[in-house]
């Protein structure tokens, strides 16, 4: 496993999309950010703390769970675990940030897209995530992508204080 | 609301998933979900654990998801019911399949074809998931051995009914935080209630402590066999209870010998305003349904404060969505 980001780099990685995010925000827009289950809601977290730190209020936030829109599941087999999906707040005409850690072929967030809009018609919807690894099967980009690697057939962990106990961007085959 | 932090640890592993991140997992080794009993603890709670996660399905403004689309579910029933049947037929519709009802008096049965028949034809048509209800124990079992896609039994004679144990001790989580230590009464005919012998397998399972309650002639010592205490003396423990499931008395029965007299079995076993009165104050009050008021039980126990008897009916909806979700990505699995 090969380290490509330590705890200081995903913090500052972190900071450079809050900073990006802000500055994309429409003005007197609800803003509403919604992590997806794994990784994904503890990075929505740290995000909501940072635009909070840049002065955007009142940001709903919110938990996706994509396990029933998923269309691999055949694939992935009896392992998937359904967890619960936890959007308190209405989606309508809100300007949503859809937060992943991995972004590899783009089928999670073709259904997490599907997700979304089955609760509601918001106003737009902009993905950010940690890493872009490329590897797309589906014509789908993120706008805000903290780095870029392009790492073939391997895999890339995040590995987050909140659920693994440490910071750590890996990659391996 | 808490609803537990009990999870299905032990028969969790961790895999990567195809982004290489770890996620918890469980394999789900059923296809069929033919009775509690033969279902281990941990997977029991993952069916619950499930469950949570498909109940926001039910409140959300398009309440479906692509869980089965493309798929089909027929409801093969030999036996009557408006509920279960429904609710089966909701939670296969809210996972966006295909769902066919097949009725035995309005099919070939009364022409005389075999069950084994049947079930065949029916596969042959091309189904995913057979929903069978039938007045024979075991029915659900024997379609099971001759079908290559998905059975849940809906009630199979005096057996078991899994996903109304399974719905029962889902609401009894749900509103108690837990199962484990906690005193649960069964009263009316448990002798002929498959409501009964699942919710016994399910909570024994899970730490409860279980009671059924009723006449000597519907209560049989037999069952202190499979742990539960027997008492045909309502009184006498009333006020023991953190939960009182109120089985439904079946007329049908009353002609028998079994039940003296409807009035006298309403005063000894009703759950009745007096009863009421002495009753743990946070006791939970269910009723699989349908109700008999006045006999089993009075309309200020059903109707009251305590009673979760259409929380069931709500929670039965997310349980059968889980239970569908999880045989067939074990059918796909294998």
């Amino acid at each position: 496993m090969n380290v490509i980001l330590e705890e200081r780099g995903i913090s500052k990685t972190l900071e450079g999309l809050a900073d990006e995010i802000e500055e994309a925000i429409p003005d007197r827009c609800a803003v509403g950010v919604i992590g997806i289950r794994a990784r994904g809601d503890d990075l929505a977290r740290r995000l909501i703390g940072l635009l909070e730190a840049r002065g955007v209020r009142d940001i709903a936030s919110g938990v996706l769970d994509i396990t029933m829109y998923r269309d691999d599941l055949a694939e992935i087999g009896p392992s998937a675990v359904v967890r619960t999906t936890e959007i308190a707040f209405d989606v309508e005409g809100r300007f949503i940030i859809l937060v992943d850690d991995v972004i590899h072929t783009g089928r999670s967030i073709r259904a997490a897209l599907a997700a979304i809009i089955d609760l509601g018609r918001p106003k737009s919807i902009r993905l950010c995530v940690l890493v872009d690894r490329g590897g797309r099967e589906l014509p789908i980009q993120p706008d805000f992508a903290g780095i870029r690697c392009d790492h073939g057939e391997g895999h890339v962990n995040v590995r987050l204080e909140e659920s693994d106990g440490v910071d750590r961007v890996e990659a391996g085959t | 609301m808490n609803v537990g932090g009990s999870t299905a640890g032990a028969a969790r592993r961790s895999v990567e998933s195809a982004t290489g991140a770890k996620a918890e997992s469980m394999v789900w080794p059923h296809k069929h979900l033919l009775g509690l009993e033969e279902l281990s603890a941990e997977e029991i709670t993952f069916i619950l654990d499930t469950a949570e996660a498909f109940e926001g399905v039910s409140t959300r403004s398009v309440k479906k998801v692509p869980v089965l689309r493309g798929r089909v579910v027929v409801n093969l029933f030999f036996e009557d019911s408006t509920r279960t049947r429904t609710s089966f037929t909701l939670a296969a519709q809210r996972l966006s399949a295909d769902i066919v009802d097949f009725t035995a008096k309005t099919s070939s049965i009364s022409k005389g074809e075999s069950l084994k028949d049947t079930a065949r034809n029916i596969e042959a048509m091309g189904v995913d998931l057979i929903v069978c209800r039938h007045w024979a124990a075991g029915a659900p079992h024997l379609v099971a051995r001759n079908v290559n896609c998905c059975v849940i039994n809906a009630g199979d004679g005096r057996h078991e009914h899994p996903t109304q144990g399974l719905l029962d001790i889902y609401t009894i989580r749900q509103v108690k935080g837990r199962l484990a230590g906690l005193k649960v009464a069964i009263v009316g005919d448990v002798g002929n209630s498959r409501v009964a012998r699942s919710n016994l397998f399910g909570l024994i399972k899970l730490g409860a402590e279980l009671t059924f309650v009723g006449p000597t002639t519907l209560v049989p010592r037999a069952f202190e066999a499979l742990g539960a205490r027997i008492c045909h003396d309502f009184d006498s423990v009333i006020g023991e209870f953190d939960v009182i499931n109120m089985l439904r008395v079946q007329q049908e029965r009353i002609a028998s010998n079994v039940f003296p007299s409807l009035r006298e079995y309403s005063r000894l076993f009703g759950l009745t305003s007096e009863r009421m009165a002495r009753v743990k104050p946070d006791v939970l009050v269910m009723h699989p349904g349908p109700i008999n008021r006045g006999i089993e039980m009075s309309a200020e126990a059903a109707d009251g404060h305590q009673s979760a008897i259409l929380r069931q009916v709500t929670n039965g909806l997310a349980v059968r969505m889980a239970v569908m979700f999880l045989c067939k990505q074990a059918a796909e699995a294998s």
